[in-house]
């Protein structure tokens, strides 16, 4: 494709932000309404507005509201934070899973849970990885003064091997009484959601945060150079970038576990439709990573029921052939 | 026309000044203190063989890198004193070509240079779209601006890095090697658009590899040999034999051809 949309035009963003906003819309009634038990929308609509006390309606707010609010915020968390390191990196390839970030933010949830410590300090143990593991990645593939896509991959496939090792040691030397907690942690499914709401708020944050730089993200991905020559504070919006990569990352995983390739295909998906304008690629990236991944867990509890599959699965499916393709093309 | 330049040097006050610079690079000094006045209207060109420091020293005139002595002031203020957008709306920087990896539309990527005219909150309106068109005019590739900068060849790259510099509309031009990848005559074409801006009224300092074309378009050239030394004046102080040859460890003889001065290396 050589020929492509030619400007940044507010009303057009506006446009597709609002469409993307119905579909996610459309996608959360689909995931209250399906399951083993049908409910009609009305139902639907009657539990979250009217208090409702019918089983249906509690079937709605305490099992399925609270799973399509974790699964959703998961993936708009994951796909954010996938869009703001391919940024970062300026390499179209990065993605919290592939990079083990999601791995950094495992291991330290792990190691937080085997020492008995309390639920917050396992979540801020998660953020910590996260950012140990990004640290790591980004420092040790930084050799030249670009991150290059091999070093990149190679890097994080190895620290990603390392927070396996990691992990299978900690399972292993964990007392009985904590591998279930911490094994149920891992798999990590959105059925075990607990506390999804403050998820949606930071990512909700995050958004507000980083979208005043959006332009300068545009003018970043220029080039180091040319962005400070530009006017931009290029050392404060990479911290910013990797501060929040990071924290939306240990979020999600917090949240839901490891959910692998949702930053890397749905920013590349929006960037077919919408470009690479970070004004209306971030939000439109968090829209379609929510409705995508609120999809993906509708079908993977629905298609194969009674058997709920983890969304992890699903995504890692699809996930692998689709980098594949796009490993392959970019090759250049 | 030196000789008027030099005149202008003395009377018009500078819009980039450097007092006492001295840079090195590790433990290396690439150049021992000089100083240098541009006034607008005037043009710099950079010369030296590979690592010289002539990138080095355009950065540093950028402000995109401290000095290790001395000072360098734009317009008579520090970069320090200036904010950020302002400072891009007075001076900007081609940079050398960087590799790119996400599609963009050649407009959009030209736009990029009204960054610094935005606010945060500020979307390219038709305006900044207009000079957008303009910049991409001066550059022959207005019927390109729909294109996908990934699929564009390095010389079409470098023309849509001029135009995105162009729309930046800087008073002080700071090129980084501005004719790399061109073919011969989009170099002409490109160093004698700078040569207009600069007639107009902007001033240029020029990182340039070809001493024919630095002695057909410099007012002013600063040599530097790599190994501290510096040689800054006119371009007919600097563009002689001796001092060329000695910074680029070749002989060089000068030629006077059809009104323009050529060198030749023995």
């Amino acid at each position: 494709m050589s020929t492509i949309r030619a400007r940044p035009c507010r009303s057009r963003a506006f446009g597709i932000i609002a469409g993307l906003a119905l579909a996610a819309v459309a996608a959360f009634v689909l995931a209250l309404m399906s399951g083993e038990l049908a409910i009609s929308v009305r139902s639907a609509a009657g539990a979250l507005f009217e208090g409702d006390q019918s089983m249906e309606a509690q079937v709605v707010r305490h099992l399925r509201l609270p799973r399509a609010v974790a699964v959703f915020a998961c993936g708009g968390l994951l796909a954010t934070a996938g869009a703001l390191m391919q940024v970062l990196l300026r390499n179209p390839l990065a993605d919290p899973y592939v990079l083990g970030i999601s791995g950094g933010a495992a291991v330290g949830a792990l190691a937080a849970m085997l020492a008995g410590l309390a639920s917050f300090v396992v979540d801020a143990a998660a953020f910590g990885g996260a950012l140990t593991a990004m640290l790591l990645v980004f420092g040790l593939a930084h050799g030249d003064g670009s991150w290059t896509q091999t070093r990149l991959l190679l890097t994080g496939v190895i620290v990603a091997a390392g927070c396996g090792a990691a992990i299978t040691l900690m399972l292993a030397i964990a007392p009985d009484t904590r591998v279930h907690s911490m094994l149920f942690w891992l798999m990590g499914d959105a059925s075990g959601a607990r506390r999804p709401w403050p998820a949606l708020v930071i990512l909700a944050l995050g958004l507000v945060l980083i979208l005043p730089f959006a332009r300068e993200l545009n003018v970043l991905a220029r080039g180091e150079l040319t962005a400070r020559s530009l006017g931009v504070k290029v050392v404060r919006l990479r911290f910013l970038l990797y501060g929040l990569a990071s924290l939306l990352t240990a979020v999600s995983v917090t949240l839901v576990g490891s959910v692998g390739f949702v930053g890397l295909i749905v920013p590349h998906l929006m960037r077919f439709v919408v470009g690479n304008d970070q004004r209306v690629l971030l939000p439109a990236a968090l829209l379609a990573g929510g409705t995508l991944l609120t999809l993906a867990d509708t079908a993977a509890r629905t298609v194969i029921a009674p058997v709920q599959l983890p969304v992890g699965v699903l995504t890692a499916l699809i996930g692998v052939p689709v980098f594949l393709f796009l490993l392959s093309r970019h090759r250049r | 026309m030196n000789e008027s330049a030099l005149e202008r040097e003395s009377a018009a006050a500078p819009v980039l000044a450097a007092e006492g610079l001295a840079l090195k690079v590790g433990e290396r000094w690439l150049c021992c203190e000089f100083s240098l006045r541009l006034a607008a209207g005037e043009c710099l060109v950079l010369l030296g063989p590979n690592g010289a420091g002539k990138t080095t020293l355009l950065h540093t005139l950028a402000g995109l890198r401290e000095p290790d002595a001395g000072r360098v002031l734009l317009d008579g203020r520090a970069h320090a004193a200036w904010r950020g957008e302002e400072l891009a709306r007075f001076r900007g920087l081609l940079a050398q070509q960087q590799p790119d990896h996400f599609s963009a539309s050649v407009l959009e990527t030209v736009l990029v240079g009204r960054h610094p005219h935005l606010g945060r909150w500020g979307w390219e309106g038709p305006q900044d779209e207009a000079i957008a068109r303009a910049a991409l005019r001066e550059v022959g590739l207005e019927a390109m601006e729909g294109r996908d900068i990934l699929s564009l060849s390095g010389g079409e790259r470098q023309r849509v890095a001029l135009a995105a510099l162009l729309a930046q509309t800087p008073s002080v031009f700071l090129l980084d090697e501005p004719t790399n990848h061109l073919d011969l005559h989009y170099r002409i074409e490109v160093l004698e658009l700078f040569r207009r801006k600069v007639r107009d009224g902007a001033a240029a300092v020029m990182v340039l590899h070809d001493i024919d074309l630095a002695a057909r378009y410099a007012d002013h050239v600063i040599l530097l040999d790599g190994r501290g030394g510096v040689v800054a004046g006119s371009c007919d102080e600097v563009l002689q034999p001796e001092p060329l040859s000695h910074a680029f460890g070749h002989r060089l003889e000068r030629h006077e051809l059809a009104g323009r001065v050529v060198f030749l290396p023995q």
